[in-house]
C-alpha cells in the first residue's frame, strides 16, 4: 500500500518537475515572436534556454518512462486514449528541438523565419495541450471496460470541453510568466525590461485563470472530496496562492530569481492540487467509477516497484545535482561572446 | 484500415529513422572526445579545430537523434497499449532506467559542452564530452536490454494476466541482450569511422587541409579496423545464439525449408512462401549452414516446414537483409585492413580515397538491414514465443493511425532532407581557417 502510494506521488512529482523546467522553455518559445524584435533579441532568447532545454525535456521522457514502469496500465490507457493530442505534442517538440539547432546554420532571413515559426508553434502547442490533457485527467475520461479491457469512448473533441480548455489556458499563462521571469534573469537591457513588463502584465490574467480553475474544479471534478476528507491538504492550495502572490511581490522588487522560484512553487502546487485531489485515481472514468484506473489496480508488481524506487531514489538526486550545476554554470547573463559555436 | 499493419509500418518507419542518427552519435562522440583530449593534453590547435569541425557535424546529427527518440518512447503507449499493459512490469522499467541513468546525463552535459567553452578548462571540457559519449553508449545498453528481452524473454512469471518480473538479474544479464549490445555498438563505431574516413577522403582527394584530414582519417581508421573485425567475428557468435533461441528466424534467414543435417548455405535464393520452397537457388555450399549455426558441419538444422505457418516470419525480407548485412560485413574489414597499409600514403592512393568516400552509405545500409533482420525475423511475435504482434496493438481507430503515419512520413522526410543537407554542407565546406566564433 505504502509503496504504491509513494509511487503515486513520485509520479506526480516527476510531472511537476517537468512543468517547472521545460515550462519556462515553452514560455520563452511562445513569447519569442512577440519579444524577439531584432535578430539579436531572438538569439538572446534562444541562448537563454539553449544550454538547458534538452536536459529539461528528459523530465518528460522520465515521467513517461516511470508511468510505464510503475503503472503500465495507466501508460497504456492514457497514451492510447490521448493518441492525437499526444502525437501533436510530440511533433511540436520535434519541431522545437530541431529549430534551435538548425536556425543559425544557414545565413538567410527566409531560412530563419521558417525555424522561428517552428519554435513558436513547437512551444505554444505543448504548453496548451499539456494543460488540456491534465485538466481532462482531473475531470475524468469516458473510460469503458469490456472483457477486462479499458476502452476510451471519446475523441479529440471530447477533450476540448470548457474545463479542459480552461486548464490549457491556465498552463499556458503559467508558462508565459515562468518563461518571462527566466528571461528577466538571463537577459539584459531592453529585452530584459520587456520581459519584466510582460511577466507583470500576464500575472493578473494568470491569477484570474487560477482562481477560475480552482472554482470550476469544484463543479467539474471530484478533486475536493480528498481535501474535505483531510482539510490539512488545503495547504497545497495555499502554497499555490502564496507562489502566485510571491511572483508579484518579488517582481515589484526586481528580485527576478526569487520571482522565478515563486512561480516554480506555484506550478508545482497547482500540479499537486490535482494530484492530491486525484489520489488514488490516475485516470478517473466518467462512465462509472469502478472503471477508473487507480494507483492500486494499475501498479506494477511489488518487485518492480521496489527495484524502480531504488533506481529513482539513487539517480534522481544525482540528476538534480548535475542539473543544478549546469543551471549554476549558466546563471549569468549570456552575451554573444559565450557562443563559440 | 488495419491498425496492426499501420502501427507496424509506423513503428518501423520511426525506429529506422531514429537509427539513421543514433549510430553516428554513439561513435562520433567518442572520436570527438578523443580529439579534444589530444588538444587538452598537447595544446595542439589542429586538434581543437578537429574537435570543432567534427563536433559541429556531431551536434546536428545529435539533435535529430534526440527528437526522433521521443516519439519512440511514447509509441509503446499510443500504438502498442496491449503490449505495454502486458509487459510494462519488465519492459517499462528498462526504459525508465535508461532515461534516468543515461538520457539525463547526456542531454544535460551536451548543453554544457556546446555553451561551456569559456566556462570550463580545456580538460574539464573534454571530460564533459567523454561523459556525453559514455552516457550515449549506456543508453544503448539499456534499450538493447529491453529489445533483448523481446527477442528472448527471461526472468518473468505469468501472473495477474501479464508478465511480471521475478528475476531482475536474469533480465539485465540476458545473453541475447548482451550479444545485441556487443554487436550493435561496435557496428555503430564502424558507421562513425566510415563517416569520418569518407569525409576526410573527400578533402584529401581535393588536397585540402591535408594534415587535418590525414589525422582525422587515421584516428577513425583505428576504430574502424578494430570494430569491423570485431563485428564480423562476434556476428558469427550472435548467429549461433539466434539459432539456439529463435530457430524459426534462422530458417528464414537462410530460406531453409526442409529439416536436414549437414544443411547447406545458399548464396542467393528466391523464396516462394506460397509453395514452401525456393523458386531459385544459387551457390549451394554444403554443410556451411550447420557449421554457422552450430559450429558443426553435420548438425541438423530445422527447416521452415517444421514450423506451423502462423509461426513463420516473412522469409524474403529476413533472408535478404541477412545477405546484405553479411556481404557488407565482410567488406568493411577488408577496406580498413587495406587502409592500414596505406595509412602513411593516403594522398597518393586516390583510388582508395575514392572508394572510401563512396563507402559512407554502406554501413548505414548494413545497420538498418541488421535491424530489419532482427525485428522482422522475430515476427509474428512481438515478444518471442509469448505475445503475438497482432495481440499487442492499441484499440485505436485505423484512421487515427493512418493520419499519424502520414504526419511521420511528412515531418521525418523533411527533417531528414534538411538534416542531411546541413551535415553535407558543413562536411564539404571543411573547417574554417581559424577556430572562428561562428554564430548559432
Ligand atoms: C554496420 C553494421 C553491421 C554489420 C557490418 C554486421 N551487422 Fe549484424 N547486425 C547489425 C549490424 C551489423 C545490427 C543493426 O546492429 C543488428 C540488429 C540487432 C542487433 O543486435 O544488431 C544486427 C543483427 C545481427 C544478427 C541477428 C540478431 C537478431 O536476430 O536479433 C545476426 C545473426 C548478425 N547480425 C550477424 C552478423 C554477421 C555474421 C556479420 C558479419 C559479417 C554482421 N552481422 C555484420
Ligand atoms: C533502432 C533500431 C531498430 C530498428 C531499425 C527497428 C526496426 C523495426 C522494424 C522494421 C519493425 C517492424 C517489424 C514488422 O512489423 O515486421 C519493428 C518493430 C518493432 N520493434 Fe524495432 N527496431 C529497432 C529497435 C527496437 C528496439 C530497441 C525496441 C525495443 C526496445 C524495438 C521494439 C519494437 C516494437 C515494439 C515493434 C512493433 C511490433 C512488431 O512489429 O513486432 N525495436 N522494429
Ligand atoms: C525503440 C526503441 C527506442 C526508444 C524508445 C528510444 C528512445 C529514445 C529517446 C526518448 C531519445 C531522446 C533522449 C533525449 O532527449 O535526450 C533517444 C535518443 C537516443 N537513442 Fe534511442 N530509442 C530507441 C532505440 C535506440 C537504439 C536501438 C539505440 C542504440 C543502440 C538508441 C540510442 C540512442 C542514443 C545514443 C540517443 C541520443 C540522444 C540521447 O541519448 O540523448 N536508441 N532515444
Amino acid at each position: 500500500m505504502l509503496l504504491v502510494a509513494t509511487w503515486f506521488y513520485v509520479w506526480g512529482l516527476l510531472w511537476a518537475i517537468f512543468f517547472i523546467t521545460d515550462g519556462f522553455d515553452f514560455g520563452i518559445g511562445t513569447l519569442y515572436p512577440f519579444l524577439g524584435r531584432s535578430d539579436g533579441d531572438k538569439r538572446s532568447m534562444i541562448n537563454a534556454m539553449g544550454p538547458l532545454w534538452d536536459g529539461n525535456e528528459v523530465w518528460l521522457i522520465t515521467a513517461g518512462g516511470v508511468t510505464f514502469a510503475a503503472f503500465p496500465l495507466v501508460y497504456a490507457v492514457m497514451f492510447s486514449s490521448l493518441y492525437t493530442p499526444l502525437m501533436l505534442i510530440l511533433f511540436a517538440l520535434i519541431l522545437r528541438g530541431v529549430s534551435m539547432e538548425f536556425r543559425g546554420k544557414v545565413d538567410s532571413p527566409a531560412w530563419r523565419r521558417v525555424w522561428d515559426t517552428c519554435i513558436f508553434v513547437g512551444s505554444f502547442l505543448p504548453a496548451l495541450l499539456f494543460g488540456v490533457a491534465f485538466a481532462n485527467i482531473f475531470q475524468g475520461l469516458p473510460l469503458d471496460k469490456v472483457n477486462q479491457e479499458y476502452l476510451f469512448r471519446g475523441n479529440l473533441l471530447t477533450l476540448l470541453n470548457p474545463y479542459g480548455l480552461l486548464g490549457g489556458i491556465l498552463f499556458l499563462l503559467f508558462f508565459l510568466v515562468h518563461g518571462a521571469l527566466w528571461l528577466a534573469i538571463r537577459t539584459e537591457g531592453d529585452l530584459q525590461q520587456r520581459a519584466v513588463r510582460t511577466a507583470a502584465w500576464i500575472w493578473l490574467p494568470l491569477l484570474l485563470a487560477a482562481v477560475a480553475f480552482l472554482a470550476y474544479s469544484a463543479v467539474a471534478t471530484n478533486l475536493y472530496a480528498n481535501y474535505l476528507a483531510r482539510p490539512f491538504r488545503f495547504v497545497v492550495i495555499l502554497l499555490a496562492v502564496a507562489g502566485l502572490l510571491g511572483i508579484r511581490v518579488f517582481l515589484a522588487r526586481q528580485q527576478f530569481f526569487k520571482a522565478w522560484f515563486a512561480s516554480a512553487l506555484a506550478i508545482v502546487a497547482a500540479t499537486f492540487f490535482g494530484i492530491v485531489g486525484l489520489f488514488p485515481r490516475m485516470l478517473p472514468s466518467t462512465i462509472a467509477d469502478t472503471y477508473s484506473l487507480t494507483a492500486f489496480n494499475a501498479a506494477s508488481s511489488q518487485l518492480t516497484l521496489k527495484i524502480m524506487l531504488v533506481v529513482v531514489l539513487l539517480f534522481i538526486p544525482v540528476v538534480l545535482a548535475y542539473q543544478i550545476w549546469a543551471y549554476h554554470l549558466f546563471r549569468t547573463k549570456m552575451t554573444g561572446e559565450d557562443m563559440v559555436y | 484500415m488495419d491498425p496492426v499493419f499501420l502501427s507496424r509500418l509506423q513503428f518501423a518507419a520511426a525506429t529506422m529513422f531514429h537509427f539513421l542518427f543514433v549510430p553516428l552519435t554513439l561513435g562520433l562522440s567518442i572520436l570527438v572526445a578523443y580529439m579534444e583530449t589530444r588538444f587538452a593534453r598537447s595544446g595542439d590547435e589542429t586538434y581543437l579545430r578537429m574537435t570543432k569541425f567534427w563536433g559541429k557535424l556531431f551536434l546536428i546529427n545529435f539533435a535529430l537523434g534526440v527528437v526522433t527518440g521521443i516519439t519512440l518512447e511514447f509509441q509503446f503507449g499510443t500504438n502498442w497499449s496491449r503490449y505495454s499493459a502486458y509487459v510494462g512490469d519488465i519492459f517499462g522499467s528498462l526504459l525508465a532506467i535508461e532515461a534516468s541513468v543515461a538520457f539525463f546525463l547526456e542531454s544535460t552535459l551536451i548543453g554544457v559542452w556546446i555553451f561551456g567553452w569559456k566556462k570550463l578548462s580545456p580538460k574539464a571540457h573534454a571530460a564533459v564530452m567523454w561523459l556525453v559519449a559514455g552516457a550515449g553508449n549506456i543508453s544503448a545498453l539499456w534499450i538493447l536490454i529491453a529489445n533483448g528481452w523481446m527477442q528472448h524473454p527471461v526472468g518473468y512469471v505469468l501472473r495477474n494476466g501479464r508478465a511480471e518480473l521475478n528475476d531482475f538479474a536474469a533480465v539485465v544479464f540476458n545473453k541475447f541482450a548482451i550479444m545485441e549490445f556487443l554487436h550493435t555498438v561496435p557496428a555503430a563505431f564502424i558507421l562513425s569511422s566510415f563517416f569520418v574516413m569518407g569525409i576526410s577522403a573527400y578533402h584529401l582527394l581535393k588536397k585540402q587541409e591535408i594534415d587535418f584530414f590525414t589525422r582525422s582519417f587515421n584516428i577513425a581508421l583505428v576504430l574502424g579496423l578494430f570494430s569491423s573485425i570485431w563485428v564480423a567475428v562476434q556476428g558469427d557468435q550472435h548467429a549461433v545464439h539466434v539459432t539456439e533461441v529463435q530457430p524459426a528466424k534462422l530458417a528464414a534467414m537462410e530460406s531453409h525449408w526442409e529439416t536436414t543435417s549437414a544443411a547447406p548455405m545458399l548464396l542467393l535464393a528466391i523464396p516462394d512462401e506460397e509453395n514452401e520452397r525456393n523458386l531459385f537457388e544459387f551457390g549451394r555450399i554444403p554443410g556451411l549452414l550447420s557449421l554457422l549455426g552450430y559450429h558443426d558441419i553435420n548438425a541438423e538444422v530445422r527447416g521452415l516446414n517444421d514450423f506451423p505457418k502462423e509461426d513463420r516470419p516473412p522469409v524474403l525480407l529476413t533472408f535478404l537483409s541477412f545477405r546484405i548485412m553479411v556481404i557488407l560485413g565482410t567488406l568493411f574489414p577488408l577496406l580498413t585492413i587495406i587502409g592500414w597499409f596505406l595509412r602513411k600514403r593516403l594522398v597518393e592512393n586516390r583510388w582508395y580515397l575514392t572508394i572510401m568516400m563512396l563507402a559512407i552509405p554502406l554501413p548505414y545500409i548494413a545497420i538498418e538491414a541488421g535491424w530489419v533482420l532482427a525485428e522482422v525475423g522475430r515476427q509474428p511475435w512481438i515478444v518471442y514465443g509469448l505475445l503475438r504482434t497482432t495481440n499487442a496493438v492499441s484499440p485505436v481507430a485505423g484512421a487515427q493511425v493512418l493520419s499519424s503515419l502520414a504526419a511521420f512520413i511528412l515531418v521525418y522526410g523533411l527533417l531528414g532532407l534538411v538534416g542531411f543537407f546541413l551535415i553535407g554542407r558543413f562536411a564539404l565546406q571543411g573547417p574554417p581557417a581559424q577556430p572562428a566564433p561562428a554564430s548559432r
